[in-house]
């Protein structure tokens, strides 16, 4: 278990944390969404006891990062957003290094290294140097890198950064393998959708500050209080139509009379969907169809933070 | 129980350095340098010499000779070869990483010290077979030998120490680089000059003694503390002046500044301001 508890940072009088206090259960995905600047990669190297936090503290498995560094680094494998590898070593002597820096000994290592290249798929890497691999390898070797010492609390800081749209898939699988393997695991991503794939949980924060915290599902509705529903029933269109117009979460009914089909915007929570259903089908509409139209959450999530994205990344 | 000897960072560090060709450039013009030095002196002696032999005071100096020039050219090395260890990691990014291993700050100095260490060791066993006509010939005791061989190696630590101290403290690579060779000079030659505008001054002041600062200036200097080890008289004999021989009073402030410095990067490497 992760609890962090009014975590502040400052440089200076810019202050780039500002008291964030999380809990994060063992064997949660749990995802750091935050525009550029808003502190996840601050967050991550405190929690990896990289930098001191100015004030408040996190636990790991009850381990504080400022007191207990060294239990902490034990239980943690940590990723960093940018990192550099030792050219001149092979695959599986950079691996080895590290296991070695773990004080984890040479014959455990021979056994761990072939394991943990195939985890990451890159089996047939195994005498290359390092140099010679592909970004996505690259990534994908600091993430073997990173578990070599079987840690609890995986801390992840945009591993699917400067990825192309499958070794993002890649990445993606790897860390649904990690999750089976019950770690604890903490991403951060500029990125909402792409962490709504992977994620048990959420945070949103920005400049700093936390602005929600909740599962991946509630965080999606809250970020969109409006969904477009569509309807679509075999006859009885006029009925149809005069019944979800007197709902209260109805408005804005687009009707489409060739195909019988109707829009609408609807303004509540899932539960409030689902008594709709379930009221229409007790009104005995034949209703063939009732699904959600796809907003584009990246639109939503811009809004929330009144931030304008660069836009350069987009959903795969 | 991790054992105490074997350091992770040693090993890596000694495993990329052999691998790469710039150390055994290195070693080659350390050689080639060392030996047209060498070569060239003996030429000198022998100009007027029909064949080659040596009287043993000539024997001497050549040893005497060939010291300072070793100790010359490792104060050269060492800090262009340590001050690049941690801020180097830094910049390539692989520092963060390091730092969250479960190895102390001690071991990882310690290893990259040792290493740096290591490989001047190494160009200091490479360059004894220029020393063999000293073995040759005589005039040099072999506890001589064995404590120009325990000078050089207390400077090579305690300059490595400094470049590594400086590696740790500053950011960038070059700005290490720079105050360690600064460092080295004011050591080197500052120390020279300031030994002798105190004599100057304390000669102006009162004709008749030297003032202590003066035995420590020479104290702090490495190629005076070896030349004192030689039993050769720089200075002069200063009546005023404290019994213990400026190489062992060099010997106990270079183990100081040795001790400080490691401690200090141990204390500043996990310290993210
Ligand atoms: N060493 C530092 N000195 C001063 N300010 C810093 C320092 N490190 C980070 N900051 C500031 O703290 C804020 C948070 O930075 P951080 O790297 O945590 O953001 P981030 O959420 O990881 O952003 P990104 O998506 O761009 O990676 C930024 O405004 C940054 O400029
Ligand atoms: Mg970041």
């Amino acid at each position: 278990m992760i609890e962090i508890k009014n975590l502040t940072k400052r440089y200076g009088t810019f202050t780039a944390l500002d008291a964030l206090t999380l809990t994060i259960e063992r064997g949660t995905v749990f995802g750091f969404v935050g525009p550029n600047g808003a502190g996840k990669t601050t967050t991550f190297s405190i929690l990896a006891t990289l930098i001191p936090p100015t004030a408040g503290d996190a636990l790991i498995d009850g381990f504080s990062v400022v007191r207990d560094a060294k239990q902490v680094r034990q239980r943690i494998g940590y990723m960093p957003d940018f990192f550099g590898v030792y050219d001149q070593f092979k695959t599986k002597e950079y691996l080895d290094f590290y296991g070695a820096s773990y004080g984890i000994p040479a014959r455990e290592r021979e056994r761990l290294i072939p394991q943990l290249l195939e985890l990451v798929r890159l089996s047939d890497k195994i005498d290359t140097y390092v140099d010679l691999l592909s970004r996505g390898m690259k990534q994908r070797l600091c993430l073997a890198r990173s578990l070599i010492h079987d840690p609890e609390v995986l801390i992840l800081d945009e591993p699917a950064s400067g990825l192309d749209p499958r070794a993002r898939i890649e990445m993606r699988e790897i860390i649904k393998e990690l999750k089976n393997m019950g770690k604890t695991i903490l991403i951060s991503s500029h990125i909402l959708p792409e962490l709504s794939v992977m994620c048990d949980e959420l945070c949103i924060i920005d400049r700093g500050k936390l602005i929600t915290h909740d599962s991946v599902q509630a965080i999606l509705n809250q970020l969109k209080p409006e969904r477009v529903l569509a309807v679509r029933v075999k006859d009885r269109f006029a009925e149809t139509i005069r019944f979800f117009e007197d709902d209260p979460h109805v408005s804005l009914v687009a009707r489409n009379p060739e195909n019988n089909s109707l829009t609408f915007q609807f303004r509540g929570d899932v539960d409030a969907q689902v008594a709709l259903l379930k009221k229409a089908i007790l009104a005995d509409l034949p209703i063939i169809s009732f699904q959600e139209e796809k907003t584009k959450m990246e639109d939503v999530f811009m809004e929330l933070l009144q931030e304008v994205d660069d836009g350069a990344e987009s959903l795969q | 129980m991790r054992n105490r000897f074997n350091n992770p960072v040693l090993q890596k560090e000694f495993k990329l350095r052999f691998r790469t060709v710039k150390s055994f450039v290195g070693l080659f013009m350390y050689l080639l340098i060392f030996g047209i030095l060498a070569l060239g002196f003996i030429y000198v002696l022998t100009l007027n010499q029909t064949y080659l032999f040596f009287q043993p005071e000539e024997s001497r100096a050549l040893f005497s000779y060939l010291a300072i020039i070793q100790l010359v050219m490792l104060l050269f090395i060492t800090p262009g070869l340590t001050a690049g260890v941690v801020s180097g990691e830094r910049e390539r990014q692989t520092l963060n990483i390091l730092l969250t291993t479960t190895l102390s700050s001690f071991q990882i100095i310690v290893g990259k010290l040792l290493s740096s260490v290591a490989y001047l060791l190494l160009l200091l066993l490479a360059s004894l077979p220029l020393f063999s006509f000293v073995f040759l010939f005589g005039g040099v005791a072999p506890e001589e030998i064995l404590l120009v061989f325990f000078m050089n190696l207390i400077t090579v630590l305690t300059f490595g120490a400094i470049g590594i101290f400086f590696s740790t403290l500053l950011k960038r690579t070059i700005a290490a680089v720079i105050s360690s060779y600064v460092l080295t000079l004011f050591l080197t030659i500052g120390t020279v000059i300031l030994f002798f505008i105190s004599i100057g001054i304390s000669r102006g002041l009162n004709p008749g003694g030297i003032p202590l600062i003066s035995y420590f200036l020479t104290t702090l200097n490495p190629v005076f503390a070896l030349l004192t080890a030689l039993n050769i008289d720089v200075t002069g004999a200063f009546d005023n002046w404290p019994s213990l021989p400026v190489w062992m009073m060099y010997v106990i402030v270079y183990t100081l500044v040795f001790i400080f410095c490691t401690w200090m990067s141990t204390l500043k490497l996990r310290k993210e301001k």
